[in-house]
C-alpha cells in the first residue's frame, strides 16, 4: 500500500508544514517534563481536534506515566502518548464486513456536504478495481442534481447504478437497488443517501426507515453502516456520530477530507462518548484518492506538522 | 458536553453566590470553564488563550469584587468582549454605478457554495436586486446541473459554460448580467483545498478578471481548529471582506465565527440557517456569543416568538407572571403559540440546555394537553384549584383521557407556577420574557412527559 504521505505529497505543495503547528516548535526536545510541556502537549491535541477534555484525559495519563518513572523528558513523554493512542487505534477492527451469500449492502450517510458521494465513488472503484459487481443506489433523491452527480461517477469508475426521479423516496430507492443487486448477481451495493443534520429529526427517521426497508428485503443488510465524517469536523462530529448511531446502527466510519491540513483528531477525542473505528480515508477529488485506515500513519500525522 | 458551561457556571455561581465576594482564583475557575466551553465551541485554542487572558485583565481592571452577582458579571465580560471581538457588522451589499456588482463566493468543498450561492440570489432579489447566478464550478461532477436547478426554482438566470476555464467564464458573465439588465453576479466558484496552489491561483485569476466588489469565504459552522489555516490561506490570496457561516441550522456552536474574525480581522456577515433557500440570514454577534458559549441562543429564539406569535399576548403573559396570576387558559394560550411556531425541537433547540433533548413525544402531546385543558370550565382553568374528583372525572371522560392524566397535568402546572414564581423573582424585566419563554414550553413539555435526551459527559 502505498502510504498516504506520498499521496499527499502528490499534486500539493508544501505549505502544510508552514500552515499547521508542529509538535517540534511547541515542543522542544529534550526539554523536561514541565507545565510548558503539558500545555504544548495538550495544544497539540487540541489543535488536531481531539477535544480540550480529551486532550486533558489524555495527557492527565501521560502525567501519570511520568510521575510512575516510566519517562524521565518530554520525548519520552511524547512517546509514550503517541503510543498510547495507536494501541487503541489498532484495536479497531477496520475490515469491512461482506454478506455470505448473495449481496453484500453498505449504507453510506453522513451531515451535508462532509464528500458522501465521492467517497461512495471511491469505496466502488477501490472494489471494482478487486474484480468485485459494485451497483450504487442513487439514495439521495433531495439535493438538486445529486443523482446527476453519483451517476457521472457510475459512469467514470464503470459501475451500474439504481435511480429514481429527484424527490423520488429514498426508501423505495434502496428497496429496487436490492432487488436488482440480487437479481443481477452483485457483490456489492453501496446505498448513497442525502446529506441531513443530525439534529433533524424526521430526517433521522427517514434514515432509519431506508435502513428498515434495506433490512426487510436481505435480514441480514446493511453489512455495513458508514458514517461520512468530515476530517476539518471540529467537536460537533460526536453529535453527529451520537445521534446517527441512533438512528442505524453505525458500523463504522469513512473520514473524508485528510488531504488539507485538518488531521481529523476527533476520531480519537470521541471514544468516551462513542468508540467508531475509521475504515476508510479520503485524500483527494479522484477515485484513486482512498486508502484503508492505518493508525500508524494516522497517528504520525497527528503529531506531524 | 455541549450544555456544560452553563450548567458548570451554575455551579460556580452558586458558590460565589455563597461567599458574596469575588477573589481572582474564583475569576480562575470562571476562566477555566470559559475556556473549555471554547474549546468546546471550536475556537481555535490560539485565539482561546488570548482572548482568556484578555478577559481575566478586563474582569480584574473592574470593581468586580464588590459586586453582588460577580460570577454574572464575569459572564457578562466575557459575552461583550465576544460580540466586540466578532462585530461590528456591516451587511451592505456595495453598490456601483457602473455595471454590475461582482460578488464572489470561496471556499472548501462542502463548506455549501451552491446553495448558499441560491440564497443570497434570493435574499438580494428580496432587496429588490436582479442576480446572475454563475456557475463556475466546472470541477464537482453536476455542480453546474445542481446551480442550474436551483435558478430555476427562484425563477434567477444562470450563466455558465459547458468547458472552459473559470476566469473567463467569470469575465463573459459580468458582460452577460450586463446585456441582461442584471445589476448583481454571484460567482459560485469550486471547492478546493486551501493548500492546493494551483487552484487558489485560479481563483486569484477569477478575482483579476471579474473584479468582484466582494468576496466572501463560504465556511462549515462544524469546522474545528482547522478553520483559521484554511481561512488565514483565502484571505492571504484573495483578501476576503468577511464570512458566510454555513449549517448552523444543526447544534454546532460556531467557534469558527470567533476564531476568523481573530485571525483574519474579517467578520461573518451572514448565516446558513436551513436547507430551504430562504434560510439565509444576517449576522449578529451578539447571538453568535451566547452560542458558542452554550448559553443558548434566547435571542434569537424570543425573536422567533416574537416574529410569530402574538406580541400583545407574551406582554401580557409577561405581566401575569409576574404577578403570579398565571392560569391554565394562559397555559392553552401559550400552547397555541408554541404550534404556530412550527416544530418545538427547532424553537427549543436555541435554547440552553434544551439541545440534546428529545421533543418528538411533547410535540406529539400537546392535543391531549390542549384536549384536557379544553374540556375545563372557564372557571376550571382560571382557578384549577377548585377542580374536585367529581369535576376531574368529567374532565377526563370529556378530554378522552384518564383521571390520572388529569392529575398529572395539573399537579405539573402547579409545579411551573412555581418555577415561574422563582423566576420571576430573580429576573429582570427584559430577561423575563426571555425567561418566561425559556420555563415555559419546557414545562409544557414536561406535562406532557418529554425525556430528556442523554447528556455526553
Amino acid at each position: 500500500m502505498a502510504g498516504f504521505f506520498d499521496k499527499l505529497k502528490q499534486g500539493l505543495t508544501k505549505t502544510r508544514a508552514k500552515l499547521t503547528q508542529s509538535i517540534r516548535s511547541v515542543l522542544a526536545i529534550g526539554q523536561k517534563l514541565d507545565e510548558e510541556t503539558i500545555e504544548g502537549l495538550t495544544d497539540v491535541l487540541i489543535a488536531a481536534d481531539v477535544g480540550p477534555r480529551a486532550a486533558e484525559r489524555m495527557v492527565g495519563d501521560v502525567q501519570q506515566a511520568f510521575r510512575q518513572g516510566r519517562f524521565t523528558d518530554a520525548d519520552g513523554a511524547i512517546a509514550f502518548l503517541k503510543q498510547d493512542i495507536e494501541r487503541t487505534l489498532h484495536g479497531w477492527d477496520t475490515s469491512m464486513k461482506w454478506s455470505a451469500s448473495g449481496p453484500t449492502v453498505w449504507l453510506v450517510a453522513g451531515v451535508n456536504g462532509v464528500g458522501k458521494t465521492t467517497s461512495i465513488a471511491k469505496l466502488a472503484k477501490y472494489y471494482k478495481d478487486q474484480h468485485k459487481r459494485v451497483m450504487l443506489a442513487a439514495g439521495d433523491t433531495y439535493r438538486a442534481a445529486a443523482v446527476d452527480q453519483l451517476q457521472i461517477w457510475a459512469e467514470r469508475v464503470g459501475v451500474d447504478l439504481i435511480k429514481h426521479q429527484q424527490g423520488a423516496d429514498p426508501a423505495a430507492v434502496a428497496f429496487d437497488a436490492v432487488d436488482a443487486a440480487i437479481a443481477r448477481h452483485m457483490d456489492l451495493l453501496i446505498v448513497d443517501t442525502a446529506g441531513r443534520l443530525h439534529t433533524k429529526d424526521h430526517l433521522m427517521r427517514e434514515l432509519s426507515k431506508i435502513e428498515k426497508v434495506i433490512t426487510r428485503r436481505l435480514p441480514d443488510a446493511p453489512h455495513e453502516v458508514i458514517l461520512v465524517l468530515d476530517a476539518t469536523t471540529g467537536q460537533n462530529a460526536v453529535q453527529q456520530a451520537k445521534l446517527f448511531h441512533e438512528s442505524i446502527r453505525l458500523t463504522g466510519l469513512f473520514l473524508s477530507k485528510l488531504d488539507g491540513t485538518a488531521k481529523g483528531g476527533i476520531v480519537i477525542g470521541m471514544r468516551d462518548v462513542i468508540d467508531l473505528p475509521v475504515k476508510f480515508v479520503g485524500l483527494g477529488e479522484t477515485a484513486d484518492d482512498i486508502e484503508p485506515f492505518d493508525p500508524d500513519q494516522f497517528v504520525e500525522a497527528l503529531f506531524a506538522g | 458536553m455541549f450544555d456544560s458551561l452553563t450548567k458548570n457556571l451554575d455551579g460556580i455561581l452558586r458558590k460565589l453566590r455563597g461567599t458574596g465576594v469575588i477573589t481572582e482564583d474564583n475569576t480562575r475557575e470562571t476562566m477555566r470553564e470559559i475556556r473549555m466551553a471554547l474549546l468546546e465551541a471550536d475556537v481555535s485554542y490560539k485565539v482561546v488563550k488570548d482572548f482568556t487572558n484578555a478577559c481575566i485583565e478586563r474582569a480584574k481592571g473592574q470593581e468586580v469584587l464588590r459586586s453582588v452577582a460577580p460570577g454574572q458579571q464575569v459572564v457578562k465580560i466575557v459575552h461583550d468582549e465576544l460580540v466586540n471581538l466578532m462585530g461590528p457588522v456591516d451587511h451592505t451589499i456595495r453598490h456601483s454605478e457602473h455595471g454590475p456588482v461582482v460578488i464572489m463566493l470561496a471556499g472548501l468543498q462542502g463548506s455549501g457554495k451552491t446553495t448558499t450561492a441560491a440564497k443570497l440570489a434570493l435574499y438580494l432579489t428580496h432587496k429588490g436586486h436582479a442576480p446572475l447566478l454563475v456557475a463556475a464550478d466546472v470541477q464537482r461532477p453536476a455542480a453546474i446541473e445542481q446551480l442550474k436547478v436551483l435558478g430555476q426554482q427562484l425563477n434567477v438566470p444562470v450563466y455558465a459554460e459547458e468547458g472552459g476555464r473559470p476566469p473567463r467564464i467569470c469575465e463573459r458573465a459580468v458582460q452577460v448580467a450586463r446585456d441582461r439588465n442584471c445589476d448583481m453576479v454571484i460567482l459560485d466558484t469550486a471547492g478546493r483545498l486551501h493548500i492546493d496552489q494551483a487552484l487558489m491561483e485560479e481563483l486569484r485569476e477569477v478575482k483579476e478578471k471579474a473584479k468582484p466588489q466582494h468576496i466572501f469565504l463560504v465556511c462549515d459552522a462544524m469546522t474545528g481548529q482547522d478553520a483559521v489555516n484554511s481561512a488565514n490561506e483565502f484571505n492571504q490570496q484573495l483578501e476576503i471582506d468577511g464570512v458566510i457561516l454555513t449549517k448552523l441550522d444543526g447544534d454546532a456552536r460556531g467557534g469558527a465565527a470567533l476564531s476568523i474574525k481573530a485571525v483574519t480581522g474579517k467578520p461573518v456577515k451572514f448565516i446558513g440557517v436551513g436547507e430551504k433557500l430562504e434560510a439565509l440570514e444576517e449576522f449578529h454577534p451578539d447571538r453568535m456569543a451566547s452560542r458558542i458559549l452554550g448559553m443558548g441562543d434566547v435571542v434569537s429564539f424570543v425573536e422567533k416568538v416574537q416574529a410569530q406569535a402574538d406580541v400583545e399576548k407574551a406582554r401580557e403573559l409577561e405581566e401575569k407572571i409576574r404577578k403570579r396570576t398565571l392560569t391554565l387558559e394562559d397555559f392553552l394560550d401559550q400552547l397555541q403559540q408554541v404550534k404556530k411556531l412550527g416544530s418545538l425541537k427547532d424553537v427549543l433547540g436555541l435554547l440552553p440546555g434544551m439541545g440534546g433533548m428529545d421533543f418528538s413525544s411533547a410535540q406529539n402531546e400537546i392535543p391531549r394537553v390542549e384536549a384536557i385543558v379544553r374540556s375545563m370550565t372557564p372557571r376550571e382553568r382560571m382557578d384549577p384549584d377548585v377542580i374536585d374528583t367529581s369535576r376531574r372525572q368529567r374532565i377526563a371522560a370529556g378530554s378522552g383521557t384518564t383521571a390520572q392524566e388529569v392529575n398529572q397535568l395539573l399537579k405539573q402546572f402547579r409545579q411551573m407556577k412555581k418555577m415561574m414564581k422563582m423566576f420571576s423573582e430573580s429576573g429582570g424585566k427584559s430577561k423575563a420574557l426571555g425567561g418566561l419563554m425559556t420555563r415555559m414550553p419546557g414545562g409544557a413539555a414536561k406535562m406532557s412527559g418529554m425525556r430528556p435526551g442523554k447528556r455526553p459527559r
